[in-house]
């Protein structure tokens, strides 16, 4: 059973000028899901079009194409604002930047009570009692000191607890979990992953974790779904994805962090997700290329339980050869 | 291992360092940013400093090549390089010794350029303040250090939005080159990098200072790559240096209660999945320094039940000491023989 499934997803950002348009595909047939109590990273390099995953999901962007599947509809096409506010309540997103998210003229209290009594999670008598609980749950003791402060008095890393628990206010079945450790210092980082298996285990929430980071991909998730220039190029469970990666892309990502020599003379993802060519988007960097790799962009195949790539010559589709 | 902390300092007298900071001490009007650092860095060495934000590291940086903007002012202390005191030299002084002795790489550098003029021209305007070059030959040369940090010669002809955030700081840390300084300061050169791009930068750099023997001082908060990258490590919490070593003894034998919570902090890509713990807290804020040992209040090593240590912690700095050849540890643990 799925949390929240998406299903081809695909955004297109017009860019260049009127004489000379050009489209960034930056999310292209997009398919995963989320199950309840799991973690999934979502890993790819700036450009790969993993934030606007997220967002899409969030409904901060409208879909060029495909459908976000939640409570038996499609939501990516909802439009009134009351049935928003409804989904919204059920899908949180938590941002990167914890010094932008919060509002600096409000105390911690005034941000965790407004999700309550929006949304009308506990009557009003018990508002209190739930803001304690809250703050209790994410780690910020006392709850009734820190819900009397304000944005500058807390650190990078408290601040990020805050948003978790208005976050967690409205009882969300799915959390998008956008960087949300990369602005804050390395030694409090473990703490906020540390919060999200918690709350993984506890309340069965499931979370998507998006990150350019692959060892905090391991360390906190379950699932694993690598993204190159707008498409997925590889997933599967996070242990046997980075042990025996298929995808050219994922062996290079993890050959960079391993510190192993590496060679590559391409330009980022970000630029092969302009008006792509029929091949595969990775084929000018790829060290395996085929001449079937210019020709066509090979499909998602499974090659194990679970585990699939895109990539005609480590995965190769069983109908084809 | 045994440690030695009476031995006198192997480094502390004998050959001159390239550069030597000594006792340095920066404050930005009454916050001390920078309290009694000392640094040194021999010829051809890369030494890594690393630091969580706000710990000084950068501050230590701008202030060695004395670029530090008011309210920052350096307090006291001295930055020799090769002998010679920066702190009191003039500006037309120390202009010369900008990027002929040592050149610097920010984080943001490759937001730096130019964004009207052509690249081969940013760097004949900074080979002709400081040398007698035609522009000709300038254009040649800038060719020539684009293709040694891998970038197609042609490439002088590019305006900085033609190129890549990588390809940017590559063409930095090629100007950072061209007067073949003999000392380079990355200032976390590849946190706003993918991570391929930053492993091909670092290989790169690497390549270089073996051809060229600069050194480097290379500043960051990913203690992971000073471990690979470096040959010695410093450590720097609020303002103060608390342990520095070889890289290799501190992946192994970190001593300090901090370099081993920021080694924790770091989730490993092999072996078994366990349950890290980072540090608990956060830095502290240094308008208002802890006393003692200002990791006391992070520390797990720092429990009332232990009193007369806890005293010690709680009331007295520790001061940096040799507990092995080239390792220092400023901790009241090691001090005491814990170690």
């Amino acid at each position: 059973m799925s949390a929240l499934e998406v299903r081809d997803l695909s955004k297109r950002f017009a860019i260049g000028s009127a004489f000379r348009p050009q489209h960034v595909h930056a999310v292209e047939d997009v398919s995963f899901s989320l199950r309840p109590g799991t973690i999934t990273a979502l890993v790819g390099e700036s450009g790969s079009g993993k934030s606007t995953v997220a967002r899409l999901i969030a409904r901060l962007y409208d879909p060029t194409s495909g459908a976000v599947l939640f409570d038996g509809g499609d939501v990516a096409r909802v439009k009134r604002r009351k049935d928003i506010l409804g989904y919204r309540s059920k899908v949180q997103l938590i941002f990167q930047d914890p010094f932008g998210s919060l509002n600096p003229v409000k105390t911690v209290r005034h941000h965790i009570e407004r999700p309550l009594r929006i949304h009308h999670i506990v009557p009003p008598a018990q508002v209190d009692e739930r803001v304690y609980d809250l703050l209790n749950t994410v780690g910020l003791v006392p709850p009734d000191e820190v819900a009397a402060k304000y944005p500058h008095e807390l650190s990078g890393g408290q601040r990020q607890r805050v948003a978790i628990a208005r976050a967690l206010a409205v009882e969300p079945k799915v959390v998008l979990a956008d960087e949300p450790t990369s602005m804050l210092d390395v030694s409090i980082r473990i703490g906020i992953l540390n919060l999200m298996i918690k709350l993984k285990e506890e309340r069965g929430i499931a979370f998507l974790y998006v990150t350019h980071d692959l060892a905090s991909a391991r360390y906190l998730a379950d699932d694993i779904l690598v993204m190159y220039a707008g498409q997925i190029v590889e997933r599967g469970p996070v242990e046997q994805v980075l042990a025996e990666p298929l995808h050219p892309y994922t062996q290079l990502l993890l050959a960079a962090v391993h510190g192993e020599r590496i060679v590559d003379r391409g330009v980022g993802g970000g630029a092969a997700a302009v008006d792509p060519g029929p091949g595969c988007r990775f084929v000018d960097r790829c060290p395996l290329a085929i001449p079937a790799c210019s020709a066509t962009t090979p499909e998602l195949v499974e090659t194990a339980a679970g585990h699939a790539a895109r990539c005609f010559v480590t995965a190769p589709s069983p109908t084809s050869t | 291992m045994t440690a030695l902390a009476e031995e006198p300092a192997v480094t502390a007298t004998g050959t001159e360092a390239l550069l030597e900071v000594r006792d340095l001490v920066v404050e930005y009007g009454r916050v001390r940013a920078v309290d009694g650092v000392n640094l040194r860095i021999e010829t051809g060495e890369i030494l890594g400093l690393a630091g969580e934000s706000g710990c000084g590291k950068s501050t230590v940086a701008n202030a060695i090549l004395r670029i530090l903007r008011p309210p920052a002012r350096i307090v006291s202390g001295s930055v020799l390089f090769q002998g010679d005191d920066l702190v009191v030299k003039s500006i037309e002084e120390l202009r010369r010794y900008r990027w002929r002795n040592v050149s610097m790489v920010f984080q943001s550098a490759m937001n730096a350029l130019n964004p009207v003029m052509r690249v081969g021209n940013q760097f004949v305007d900074m080979m002709q303040a400081h040398e007698r070059i035609s522009k000709r030959r300038a254009i040649v040369r800038a060719g020539e250090l684009l293709e040694l940090v891998g970038i197609d010669k042609r490439r002088v002809r590019a305006y900085p939005h033609e190129l890549s955030g990588g390809m940017r700081q590559r063409v930095i840390i090629g100007m950072a080159l061209a007067l073949s300084p003999e000392l380079i300061i990355l200032d976390e050169p590849t946190t706003a990098l993918d991570v391929v791009v930053q492993r091909e930068i670092l290989q790169e750099v690497e390549a270089l200072k073996r051809d060229f023997g600069f050194a480097v001082l290379f500043i960051t908060h990913d203690l992971s790559l000073l471990l690979e990258f470096a040959d010695r490590i410093a450590i720097m919490y609020a303002g103060e240096i608390v342990e520095s070593g070889p890289a290799a003894k501190l992946a192994s034998d970190p001593l300090h209660p901090y370099t081993q919570g920021l080694i924790k902090s770091f989730p490993p890509l092999t072996g078994v999945r366990t349950r890290l713990t980072g540090i608990p807290g956060s830095p502290p804020d240094l308008r208002e320094p802890p006393s003692g040992c200002r990791f006391h209040p992070r520390c797990p090593h720092c429990l009332p039940e232990n009193a007369e240590l806890y005293l010690r912690q709680t009331t007295e700095r520790p001061r940096l000491r040799e507990v092995a050849p080239g390792h220092q540890v400023a901790c009241h643990l090691v001090e005491g023989g814990a170690a």
